[in-house]
């Protein structure tokens, strides 16, 4: 278990805009994916608790010891924090082997553990017959498993990843997660990954927190905050591009229904608690679960006309771009039976929509 | 006519123990400069390349102040070793090492500095001491260029002049070293003594240079191992 409360400000340089990181997160035993675009201080937070860069405020104890404490100057050296730091060009040791490359990182345990050890990690990372090789001789996913192999040696307390699966190519990228799944598993320790991919959030994080600016602006279990982003910010993070500015025509509670007024279309939704007749929201909805049918003859009350503009194909799915900035992600081959039409309609299914 | 080799033998062996103890200092300082922030930063840094661009007699001058019979440092010497500093072989030890320590110190400090500071920092969360991490880290990986530095050291004691007379004197036979020879042997219009000097001596650095540029530009294991 790990609790961090970070702050530091770093002025604009003469090639760098200013920068306040200011987070405060906990995380338990598992994987909690640090998630945010570029520059929103996610690899900053891993230096902070790493001991790599100093917070000029703030507290980060881990377990039952202390690493950092700005108001009683407590600040351990990195050496000493037993934080296993997983870099994002793995910065193994271009002139060691493998085997040194462990051993270095085994310094710790008393000389036959240590091999003990050495012989265990390099068994269980598959990487027994590339002991004698050097890094620049692996391929990248081999450096990979040696890099967390390397981390993993003495004990630490906790694992930090910085984008591990940036640069691997998918099947490796599947490995790659298998690994940490595993890794989970077996050493039962927090561990932290930054990332920028939300699948990958999806597939490993027990739990997320989203950065941005310096700020965690939402955490919890994947799922969660991705039904319930917190502001318009983290819905375009996500990849929510429907962002439909409503007002609210009418609310039913019985029902569980309301109207919600887009443009001059009326968008039938669920009852919203707390939310006031004529107050003006924005409502999100993922492209995915918007639906888009070919115009044929009339229009059905709940069917709002849109002109596409362009597709985007991709080997699943396709993504119809329509005018007003609104998305829709649906099966390809859904797509292809119907690509001949010109006019089409948009669907809001009530419960896809998120008020914001 | 016979060659007296003495004073090429004196400056390859002066030549040789002030490399080795220029290395030894040249090392800590690099260290202390690459790896240290402290008040006077600046200062030590610019009186490590003063060596450079003074004029060897000024430099000689201040040696002679320092580790003159009278000076403190020189009467340390006297009591310990039973014989003054100045005028000896040992003195032109220390010319030689005030004259080529700063260019060893300033490239080493470089080749220090580009080293990727992200396998100095993986060595520390690995849990490597400072030591560890300087020895096992950076020192191998800026090895070559430092080794390429210390070459280019050497070749340089090999050469001073200006230094070595102001406090080694031209002692036959004792502080002559292969510099001053060639001086003293056009002085005395010993013209070929003089050319076969400057031929074997122009020779000897010219391999030592040669060396020095293969390992300099050889591959920098330091790039190596990232995408």
């Amino acid at each position: 278990m790990i609790q961090a409360r970070l702050r530091r400000h770093f002025p604009a340089g003469p090639d760098s805009a200013a920068f306040s990181l200011d987070v405060e997160f906990s995380a338990a035993n598992g994987i909690t994916a640090l998630f945010g675009p570029s520059g929103s201080g996610k690899t900053l937070t891993l230096d902070c608790i790493a001991g790599l860069v100093r917070p000029g405020e703030g507290r980060i104890p881990l377990d039952d010891q202390i690493l950092f404490d700005a108001q009683t100057r407590v600040n351990i050296p990195p050496r000493q924090r037993r934080c296993g730091y997983v870099f994002q060009n793995y910065a193994l040791f271009p002139h060691m082997t493998l085997r040194r490359n462990l051993a270095f990182a085994a310094e710790m345990w008393p000389r036959l553990e240590r091999h003990r050890k050495i012989a265990e990690m390099l068994e269980k990372f598959r990487l027994t017959d590339l002991a004698g090789r050097k890094p620049h001789e692996l391929s990248g996913g081999q450096r990979q498993r040696c890099s967390i192999a390397r981390a993993l040696i003495g004990g630490p307390k906790i694992l930090l990843l910085d984008e591990p699966a940036a640069g691997l190519d998918l099947p490796l990228r599947a490995e790659l997660y298998e690994i940490l799944r595993q890794v989970r598993v077996e050493f039962g320790i927090p561990m932290l990954l930054v990332t920028h991919s939300m699948d990958e959030c999806f597939e490993l994080a027990d739990e997320m927190l989203i950065l941005r600016d310096g700020r965690v602006v939402q955490g919890g279990p994947p799922a969660k905050v991705c039904d319930r982003p917190a502001n318009i910010d983290v819905a375009r993070l996500l990849g929510i591009y429907n962002i439909l500015p409503v007002e609210i025509r009418t609310l039913d509670p019985s029902r569980n229904t309301s109207v919600l007024r887009y443009g001059d279309f009326d968008i039938g939704g669920e009852y919203y608690p707390g939310r006031l007749r004529g107050d003006r929201i924005h409502i999100a909805v993922a492209p995915q679960q918007l639906r888009a049918v070919p115009k044929e003859g009339k229009l059905a009350p709940h069917q709002m006309p849109a002109q596409l503009l362009r597709v985007i194909e991709s080997p699943q799915a396709a993504r119809l771009e329509f005018a007003g900035d609104l998305h829709v992600e649906m099966p390809r081959g859904d797509y292809e039976r119907n690509k001949h039409y010109k006019e089409w309609a948009i669907e809001f299914p009530a419960r896809s929509l998120r008020v914001l | 006519m016979q060659i007296d080799w003495f004073p090429l033998w004196l400056s390859l062996r002066v030549a040789a123990v002030s490399t080795v103890l220029s290395f030894c200092i040249g090392l800590a300082l690099a260290y202390i400069l690459a790896n240290r922030n402290f008040r006077g930063k600046e200062i030590l840094d610019a009186a490590v390349a003063l060596p450079l661009v003074l004029p060897p007699t000024v430099l000689g001058y201040y040696l002679l102040v320092a580790f003159g019979r009278e000076s403190i440092l020189g009467r340390f010497h006297e009591a310990v070793f039973g014989s003054p500093l100045v005028f000896t072989a040992e003195a032109a030890v220390v010319a030689a090492i005030f004259h080529s320590a700063p260019l060893l110190i300033k490239s080493a400090r470089a080749a220090l500095e580009s080293v990727d500071h992200t396998y100095e920092q993986a060595g520390r969360t690995l849990g490597a001491s400072e030591f560890r991490v300087f020895f096992e880290v950076s020192l191998p990986l800026a090895w070559r260029s430092i080794l390429a530095a210390t070459a280019l050291a050497f070749a340089r004691a090999l050469g001073d002049f200006g230094v070595t007379i102001m406090i080694a004197g031209n002692i036959p036979h004792r502080t002559q070293t292969v510099a001053v020879a060639i001086y003293d042997a056009v002085e005395a219009g010993n013209g070929q003594t003089a050319r076969v000097l400057v031929l074997v001596i122009s020779a000897v650095t010219l391999l030592i240079l040669t060396a020095a540029n293969r390992l300099g530009s050889g591959f920098l294991p330091a790039r190596q191992g990232v995408r």
